[in-house]
């Protein structure tokens, strides 16, 4: 992992009126790792998806996209960069078919009308339809007809319809069963061999040791450290989202911050 | 598109060897059919226009055994005609529905319209054709300002069109002014609308054959498409079978119509409405956009569509759907009253579109869906009026009929979810 990373933030800072909600928040994703970003609640995860995504930008800090400083202030922004997001709540439409869904906003079009078969093969076509398809009877069926975890390959189908080079999915096994949620790091498995960097944001321990390369650790708005996977217990994870390991620095300026609140 | 096949190829080159197995295993590509795929919708929920259909053919039995004229070729084409006003109301219900939302005003509206299309004809002397199209621009530019208040203003379409199911109404009176009542012309266009019949045979049967025509051929020419680009398809069989259906439907309905005064104008110029819509809602980009919007707002809102556009431009089609029923409605009486676009009208396009099948809840429902229901209002009034019913029990029943479609599409919606967990 010596090569430059496809998405780096550093320095970033954002603050909500008083309250400061990033503090010099650094982060590197390359090309076909998973890095899990993992902190208790309230630690600013949400926050920093934000400014990845351009939903929220950041105050003050450099993105960095292949070792080039971007700006991102729009969601259209990210789009272009190739940075797509899987949300908690999907977003995906009730009443609509799986193809429908997939291709919301860039349905393919033939002399002005719909082109369904073509969007229907290119749904098919797509290798998650591949687990998909064992499950949903056909691509025809609306949305609010599937399970969970269908819905969810529905909605990361269509984030890797525009084919980006980052993925964020946000807390994606929460609504998943056991069998499901390991269907889906069968997922994260493949998504790392097409080179798609991921951005894991998750609760689960667990998950975030099966699947993630790296851990990022977020505590109080600030990077709490970034360990491997491989040769970190989750104890040390659990720690360091906690604050039991603060080290000197953090917990003097983490004291600073509460006590101003 | 270039980023779509992009990613397309490099899916089918990673995981050729996947769909080469795929492709062993499903030598037969055709679809599982129309029978599996309707028990299938069944199951899930989607009952469509089923209890539609069911209920027309409970209320004509029931009709015709207690009364014989029921189904006299005379009564049925009376039907055909009378559906068409309230029907084409009901049709820009439909697309309201579709968004999930719901218009209170287009009975207020229709009266408006044709109130505004007397005065300017009759009372000012304006060429029909102008005073037409003044009618109808005034239904857009109401359903686009009420669309506006909706959609941007935020408040919510309920009770916005609650306020213009009063103030239209107001207007419509004030426009009409002391007279009260207006007569049409009677060799003029409105007049012809609902009062114009082809009486030679050939343009009942022409046009059933080139609906089964039409849908037999768009039903191949699918079929071809999805074969070539190895989708699942439909055998020709069912594809034979069902062009039958529409065949039969088709012809029957010339032949009692030739049988009377042949294929009346107002029932052409509904067809028309309802298959341009329908082609509207299911095959364009604008259309998907209103159903999924219906669907789930956010959704399409993240995937960088112009929701407020969308929504403002339903309900100036529901206003200009109106506006047309409205000069329907007139026209089939040959006047302009003041009880012309009461709330019984809105009622019931809101009930024939609900009856036919579209969801309260959005994003289901088509065009056809308003004629289904319209078929159920009217032959329950058209059986009643017949009967010598009074329209009091006719209301009743038209009521118990809406909520039976309302608890069906609530059911179905509890059960589609149900389904989803399971």
């Amino acid at each position: 992992m010596s090569t430059t990373p496809v998405l780096a933030l550093r320095g970033i800072c954002k603050r909500f009126g008083a309250v400061q909600a990033l503090t010099d928040v650094e982060l590197e994703i390359h090309a076909g790792e998973v890095v899990a970003l993992v902190g208790d609640n309230g630690a600013g995860k949400s926050t920093l998806v934000k400014v990845i995504t351009g939903v929220g930008p950041a105050d003050e800090g450099v993105i960095e996209w292949n070792g080039r400083p971007v700006r991102i202030n729009r969601p259209h922004d990210a789009q272009a960069l190739g940075i797509a997001g899987v949300y908690q709540d999907l977003a995906l439409c009730e009443t609509l078919d799986v193809v429908g869904n997939v291709f919301l906003g860039h349905e393919l079009c033939k002399g002005g009308v719909l082109d369904e078969v073509a969007m229907e093969r290119r749904t098919r076509q797509l290798e998650l339809m591949d687990t998909l398809s064992i499950r949903i009877p056909s691509v025809r069926v609306p949305v609010a007809s599937l399970s969970a975890g269908q819905r969810q390959m529905v909605a990361i189908a269509r984030a890797l319809l525009s084919d980006p080079k980052i993925l964020i999915l946000d807390e994606p096994t929460a609504a998943l069963g056991v069998e499901q949620t390991a269907h889906f790091l069968d997922l994260i498995e493949r998504l790392r061999e097409r080179g798609i960097g991921v951005l894991l944001i998750s609760h689960n321990l667990g998950d975030v040791k099966a699947a993630a390369d790296q851990v990022a650790v977020l505590r109080l708005g600030r990077n709490n450290g970034f360990f491997d996977v491989l040769t970190t217990s989750q104890e040390q994870i659990v720690s360091s989202i906690t604050g039991a390991t603060d080290n000197a620095v953090t917990h003097r300026k983490a004291w600073a911050w509460e006590a101003m609140l | 598109m270039n980023r779509a096949e992009a990613s397309e190829l490099k899916a089918a080159k990673a995981h050729t060897d996947s769909t080469a197995r795929r492709r062993q295993g499903e030598p037969d590509r055709e679809a599982p059919g129309y029978l599996d795929e309707f028990v299938r919708k069944l199951r899930g929920g989607e009952l469509g226009s089923l209890p539609g259909v069911f209920c027309v053919v409970v209320i004509w039995i029931v009709f015709q055994v207690l009364d014989h004229q029921f189904l006299s070729p005379r009564n049925l084409s009376n039907l055909s005609v009378d559906i068409v006003g309230t029907g084409l109301i009901a049709v820009g219900i439909v697309f309201v529905l579709l968004l999930g939302e719901i218009d209170l005003s287009v009975g207020s509206v229709s009266g408006l319209a044709a109130a505004v299309f007397a005065v300017l004809n009759v009372n000012d002397g304006l060429p029909e054709w102008l005073a037409v199209l003044a009618a109808v621009l005034v239904g857009a530019a109401i359903g686009g300002i009420q669309g506006f208040f909706f959609a941007r203003v935020g408040v919510p379409a309920f009770v916005v069109t609650l306020a213009g199911l009063l103030a239209w109404n107001g207007l419509m009176l004030h426009v009409l002014g002391a007279s009260g009542t207006i007569n049409l012309h009677e060799r003029g266009l409105v007049y012809a609308l609902t009062n114009r019949y082809f009486h030679h045979t050939a343009a009942a049967y022409g046009l059933a054959a080139l609906s089964a025509a039409v849908f037999f051929l768009t039903s191949y020419q699918d079929r071809r498409r999805r074969r070539a680009a190895e989708v699942p398809y439909r055998p020709l069989a069912e594809i034979a079978l069902r062009t039958g259906g529409v065949a039969v439907i088709a012809f029957a309905t010339a032949y009692v119509l030739n049988r009377f005064e042949g294929l009346p104008l107002a029932l052409l110029v509904f067809l028309v409405f309802v298959v341009g819509l329908d082609y509207v809602q299911r095959r364009t980009k604008y259309g998907r956009r209103i159903r999924s919007i219906g669907g789930g707002v956010e959704a399409t809102r993240r995937a960088g569509i112009n929701v407020v556009w969308v929504r403002v431009s339903v309900f100036a089609i529901s206003g200009t759907l109106a506006a047309i029923g409205g000069l329907f409605l007139a026209s089939r009486v040959a006047s302009v009253g003041q009880t012309s676009g009461s709330s019984i009208l809105m009622i019931n396009s809101i009930a024939a579109a609900v009856i036919g099948g579209a969801s309260l809840f959005g994003g289901r429902g088509s065009p056809w869906s308003a004629l289904l229901g319209m078929l159920v209002i009217q032959s329950i009034a058209s059986g009643m009026l017949l009967m010598g019913i009074q329209t009091t029990v006719q209301y009743m029943i038209t009521g118990g009929v809406l909520l039976a479609a309302v608890v069906l599409d609530s059911l179905s919606r509890h059960s589609q979810k149900t389904h989803g967990r399971a």
